[in-house]
């Protein structure tokens, strides 16, 4: 079996830290090949350097065996490498077709971009490799599955050989999930070789053939995906014996904390995203709330966290009126709120780690006094958050939040919210883009909360999440309430169903 | 502030040592006031922020100047020269710092530098000062020239006036670029040559509130032509500009409109077409060189005096130009006769224009 | 990627070096002399004259470059302030004239004892400038209507009120019929000239004040933070809980009073009686280019409102040496290309980093 790409004991120092030691990572031609590791366990600067970007401090690169010395990213181009980045890199307000041939343009005899040609060639490479867009969509039109593809037709278009996917599902549904798998099929079926860089175990399982390991810098190891469990990737990833599922003990639950009564609300379309919600959830359990992405989750979050406007219903916090209370006085009610957004809501990524651990409580003592920030009670502050929780950072609580890793991010969010042990925890995705030992970590403590009396709703898009961590299970479906059972009665099946508008199902005794 | 200063002064002479190393090859363009033979006279002149090319007061007062020096041998840059003021807070440290490099007269016209030559006069009492069409400053080494506008304006009047009678339309206009003592002169001179010809003339009359608003100059020049106005006086600087504008694309649809232009003779301004023609009927000239030409020869010959200088029709300060393209035989001997009359004393121009308010036949 | 490692103020110094360069290259294209640059700024900096040696140290040149700063250093804050809250503050023409009716109007229509009246006269002149800017800040945050457009009407409409204001209620000087009169005594800032012919004067002491408080405002309390929360990320900080609405507005209505304390200033230190303006002083205009150059910071700010408050008072000393004004200007807007550009220097700041490295690399091998 011939190499795509062979990197022999590759080692980049940066000052005071060594990113990668001594790794080695060979690619068999027309495979998946995985590489696994934790955030921050050296598989962007390895990446980096087969891209060009960085120079290995030692180690040789073999591309389809010829040693190759990739100085820039146009030679890894001109060798056939292809990125799929995480964040694609489209211009918003083209079509697909000029997106796709961006650089590359083909040219009539007047020296005029060929759009025809353009057209034509994008239309055939997309019936080959079964990746259906719509040529003439602008960019902001479309799904963000779509701009993946059109991403990954630019490296077709290009003539890549070897394609690197980062994280590539991070941000897809679980619907676009499964067409990637079977488009990464589609790929090694016509030729190409793929690299996926991913903490997924699942993708791993479904899509590769060979599954290299990282860990903190070093290669712990390439197996056989067919040969090796989940759990014991996960445990060579993180270097202990992981647990997916949480200890979680009966739920006792208390009072209700949270009542939501025939709740209705506008989506930004203008109509009603929410229809006739009702809900409620008591101190001391997990609901989870199921729901294929876009049937209303993210509405009903806003609504119940003051950050849209209710149409009609009421929500009551202890039983307290909080229907058309401000989002600060959402706070004072003790709520805290896990955003489903965290770039656009979690952070204020131009500030600091520390100045993000204090967006709701800067006010309060012993951030400040009298209106003067308080810097030294929010540097221990943010000492000890940034530790319990293993937000990691290149600059410690100084840290420029933009410049962290998404999973570290998250980990912060979830720190702060967590942290104010409120008796109300919206909860939306909290474990997206985490590795597995990080959403370990989430898990138990969303358990935690439940044990310290808090009532949680946890609004994800992961069934698996759902399962594992709620008392109760609510479904929506289509902005209206599907289905509300006892986790212990019901099977994925079923709830599967009720996510989809097949089946409704209402338990006497999830009902309070 | 004390301890202030003296860090300050310490910093500077730091500065200044770093300096002095690097000084042994003094620039040649240099000072005015070293450079050249010491006992030849040197003048600065300060514009205000229309600059020096403006087409009007600040090239004209230059221009006095340099006439001077070319009947006097003296070099520009190095006898006299120029400071442009980018903003009015630039008029003290321009005048300051001719004064500091001791010139023999620094000039500067606008009304606008009264507070500005008072503060300065005191601070240099060894340096003259020339400013024009400034009032009411009482010092000796300052010397203010004013000009009898209202005269001037008279014989304008006189010609819109007969313009007005000759288009049948009898309606004249004015544009003023701001209120002010030295505009109500302009005001109510036109005024009185205009009715003094045409009792019956109706004068439409706008303050820009510009200088410099030529799109602002353009819309007047149209509102007061569609009401009916024949002649425009633009007393109003770039403004003036505008009307000049509307007038030549008037006058190229066949309409008989026409211009009068101020300060300084601005006929070519008012080419239009194949630039054989002009919309500027005639101009309103204030002798602001005569002025400086004037303060610099006070200087050379040992006479300059603080005090008012009065610039009339009389002493040629004020006037028509030389040549007027547009302006029929009539028209001349018209003129002619008012500036004897005015000369002769038998017509007192007021200084005070009426207003609408006491006059229907101008429109506000 | 460029790193972070080239601060803010060496790319600034060096988009200033290479801004005078740009000017040395116009004057020697033109035939004229490049150096007299050094020497017209050295001249204007330190009273000091490198072709007049003999002439010893002029203190009126370095207290008129404090004087001509001490304007610009205001609007620079204002521009800064307003721009650390993700708005972008154009109306400081119109807050400079409100600021200076209000001034003249306290100045001239209200007894009171001396150093009380002047500071009545800069507190009126920074609550008009405040509320000139709260229309914008206002629509703003109620209404979502573009800041920049509101701000630029805001500024004609100041324009042509302040003429219809001050003649119909302020004592008009008859000699000229085109400015107040004079303000009475009680309205000073005094004089700091040090016995020259420099206006400089106990403004400065506002401007340091108005700096500090800045500094503090947006550095060091709450309210500045949650300022800079929502300027960075306005969605953010509503999820947060801050009051977007409200700090739109007083963000707008602060940045209005550091303009208002500008046209005090000048008014009073300058000229010393209420002004009908013809057209505008050009100081918040001049804003904009200091806080982008001064990085929107209290200090920046104060280093850059000098920087340009120098090439102002060198204006002068460029023409005595034959130097077209023009010039100056074009300096200046060669030094906001280069800050603009501060992504362009870091990259070759990296690059020449890197080549270094590199070659010390070879010399190890």
């Amino acid at each position: 079996m011939a190499y795509a790409i062979e990197m022999l004991h590759i080692t980049k120092d940066f000052p005071g830290i060594r990113a990668n030691d001594d790794i080695t990572l060979q690619v068999e031609e027309n495979t998946v090949h995985a590489l696994l590791g934790e955030n921050g366990a050296g598989k962007s600067t390895l990446m980096s350097i087969l891209f060009g970007l960085y120079q290995p401090t030692s180690g040789t690169i073999k591309v389809n065996g010829k040693e190759v010395k990739i100085s820039d990213p146009n030679v890894a181009n001109d060798l056939g490498i292809g990125m799929v980045h995480q964040h694609f890199k489209l211009i918003e307000c083209f079509t697909v077709t000029e997106n796709i041939i961006l650089g590359k343009e083909p040219r009539t005899k007047l020296g005029t971009v060929d759009m025809k040609k353009a057209r034509e060639k994008v239309v055939e490479l997309s019936k080959r490799y079964g990746l259906q867009v719509d040529p003439d969509a602008k960019i902001s039109n479309i799904t963000v599955g779509m701009q993946q593809r059109v991403e990954i037709l630019k490296m077709l278009y290009r003539d890549a050989k070897i394609l690197i996917f980062d994280e590539p599902t991070a941000v897809l549904t679980p619907q676009e999930i499964t067409e990637l798998m079977q488009i990464m099929q589609n790929l090694v079926k016509e030729g190409k070789t793929i690299l996926l860089i991913t903490h997924k175990l699942k993708e791993i399982k479904a899509a590769a053939q060979k599954c290299t390991v990282l860990r903190k810098g070093r290669c712990i190891g390439t197996i056989d995906v067919k040969d090796t469990s989940e759990e014991k990737m996960a445990e060579m990833m993180v270097g202990r014996v992981v647990s997916f599922m949480v200890d979680r003990p009966e739920a006792r639950p208390g009072d209700v904390y949270l009542d939501v009564d025939h709740l209705n609300v506008k989506g930004a379309k203008g109509t009603l995203a929410v229809k006739d919600f009702s809900l409620k959830i008591r101190a001391g359990e997990i609901v989870g709330l199921a729901g294929i992405d876009g049937n209303g989750q993210t509405e009903l979050a806003f609504a119940l966290t003051g950050m849209t406007k209710i149409e009609s219903g009421t929500v009551k916090f202890m039983g307290e009126d909080v229907t058309h209370a401000s989002i600060m006085s959402h706070y004072r009610h003790d709520m805290c709120h896990v955003p489903e957004d965290r770039h656009k809501h979690g952070l204020i990524l131009d500030f600091t780690l520390k100045e993000n651990y204090v967006v709701h409580s800067y006010m309060e003592e012993p951030f400040s006094k009298n209106g003067v920030i308080k810097m030294k009670a929010i540097d221990e502050y943010a000492d000890r958050l940034s530790e319990e929780y293993d937000v990691r950072s290149g600059e410690g609580k100084d840290t420029i939040t933009r410049s962290m890793s998404g999973g570290n991010q998250q980990k912060a969010i979830v720190a702060r919210e967590f942290d104010r042990n409120s008796k109300i925890m919206i909860v939306v995705q909290p474990t997206r883009g985490l590795d597995v030992g990080a959403i370990e970590l989430v898990r138990k403590k969303i358990v935690e909360q439940r044990d310290k009396g808090a009532a949680v709703l946890l609004i994800s898009l992961e069934l698996d999440e759902i399962m594992n961590l709620s008392d109760r299970i609510a479904v929506i479906h289509n902005g209206s309430l599907s289905g509300l059972v006892m986790n212990k009665d019901v099977t994925e099946n079923e709830i599967g169903l009720m996510m989809s508008g097949g089946l409704s199902k209402f338990d006497e005794e999830a009902k309070i | 502030m004390k301890k202030f200063f003296k860090i300050a002064l310490v910093a500077v002479l730091a500065l200044s040592l770093v300096a002095c190393s690097s000084s042994e090859t003094p620039s040649t363009s240099g000072d005015p006031a070293t450079t050249g033979d010491t006992a030849s006279i040197n003048i600065g002149f300060v514009t205000d922020t229309g600059g020096i090319d403006d087409k009007s007061f600040n090239q004209t007062s230059y221009e006095g100047i340099k006439r001077f020096a070319s009947e006097n041998g003296l070099v520009e840059n190095e006898n006299f020269s120029y400071l442009q003021s980018s903003g009015e807070e630039q008029y003290i440290p321009n005048l300051s710092s001719f004064a500091e490099e001791g010139v023999d007269l620094v000039a500067a016209a606008g009304f606008l530098f009264t507070d500005a030559i008072t503060t300065v006069a005191a601070q240099y009492p060894d340096v003259n000062f020339l400013v024009i069409d400034v009032a009411g400053i009482e010092m000796d080494n300052v010397q203010t020239a004013n000009f009898a506008v209202n005269e001037g304006s008279y014989l304008v009047g006189v010609v819109a006036g007969r313009k007005a009678l000759e288009t049948g339309t009898n309606h004249v206009g004015m544009v003023i670029g701001q209120e002010s003592e030295s505009m109500n002169g302009f005001w109510a001179g036109y005024q009185e040559g205009v009715w003094s010809v045409c009792p019956d003339c109706k004068i439409s009359y706008d303050n820009s509130n510009s200088f410099g608003d030529t799109a602002l100059g353009k819309t007047l020049a149209q509102k007061q032509f569609e009401a009916g106005a024949s002649v425009i006086f633009a007393c109003a600087g770039a403004t003036g500009n505008g009307v000049i504008q509307e007038a030549a694309e008037r006058r190229q649809n066949g309409e008989d409109v026409w211009v009068i232009g101020v300060d300084t003779d601005q006929y070519e301004l008012g080419l239009y077409g194949d630039g054989t023609e002009s919309v500027i009927l005639t101009s309103m000239m204030k002798r602001v060189d005569t002025a400086t030409y004037n303060a610099c020869q006070q200087i050379k010959d040992g006479t300059f005096k603080g005090g008012n200088v009065d610039y009339t029709l009389a002493d040629e300060g004020v006037g028509l130009p030389a040549e007027n393209p547009n302006l029929t035989e009539e028209d001349l001997a018209a003129v002619a006769e008012a500036e004897e009359a005015i000369i002769g004393g038998s017509v007192t121009v007021s200084t005070v224009p009426q207003t609408s308010a006491d006059n229907p036949l101008i429109i506000g | 990627m460029t790193s972070k490692k080239h601060s803010t103020l060496v790319v600034s110094l060096i988009a200033v070096i290479l801004g005078i360069l740009v000017g040395c290259v116009i004057l020697m294209v033109t035939g004229r002399n490049p150096l007299n640059i050094f020497v017209a700024l050295i001249r204007s900096l330190t009273g000091f004259s490198i072709n007049n040696p003999d002439r010893g140290i002029n203190m009126m040149y370095p207290l008129n470059w404090l004087l001509s700063s001490m304007p610009v250093i205001l609007t620079g804050l204002s521009v800064a302030f307003a721009y650390r809250t993700g708005l972008f503050n154009i109306g400081g023409e119109g807050q400079y004239i409100a600021g200076s009716i209000a001034c003249a109007a306290v100045a001239l229509l209200i007894d009171l004892p001396p150093v009380i009246h002047t500071i009545a006269c800069v507190i009126a002149a920074a609550l008009a400038g405040a509320l000139w800017a709260f229309l914008p800040g206002f629509l703003k945050a109620f209404r979502n209507i573009n800041e920049v457009v509101i701000c630029v009407m805001m500024n004609y409409i100041a324009l042509y009120f302040n003429d219809w204001f001050v003649r119909s209620f302020l004592p008009i000087d008859e000699f000229t019929l085109a400015r107040t009169v004079n303000f009475p005594e009680t309205v000073s800032l005094g004089n700091l000239g040090f016995g020259t012919a420099s206006q400089f004067n106990y403004g400065i002491i506002f401007v340091i004040i108005a700096v500090i408080v800045f500094w503090f405002v947006m550095e060091k309390t709450t309210f500045g933070y949650s300022l800079r929360a929502t300027g960075f990320n306005s969605e953010g900080s509503r999820y947060a809980g801050m009051k977007n609405r409200r700090n739109t507005v007083l963000s707008m209505m602060i940045a209005g009073a550091f303009t208002g304390v500008a046209a005090a200033i000048v008014l009073i230190g300058n000229y010393s009686y209420g002004r009908i303006y013809t057209g505008f002083d050009n100081f918040g205009f001049d804003g904009i280019s200091v806080a982008l150059v001064g990085g929107a910071n209290a200090f920046g700010v104060l280093a850059s409102g000098l920087l340009f408050g120098l090439m102002a008072a060198s204006e002068t000393q460029f023409q005595i040496l034959g130097i077209p004004s023009e010039v100056s200007d074009l300096i200046q807007a060669a030094i906001i290309i280069f800050v603009a550009m501060q992504y362009g220097i870091r990259l070759i700041l990296d690059f020449l980093d890197r080549k270094t490295m590199k070659d010390k690399v070879k010399e190890v091998a």
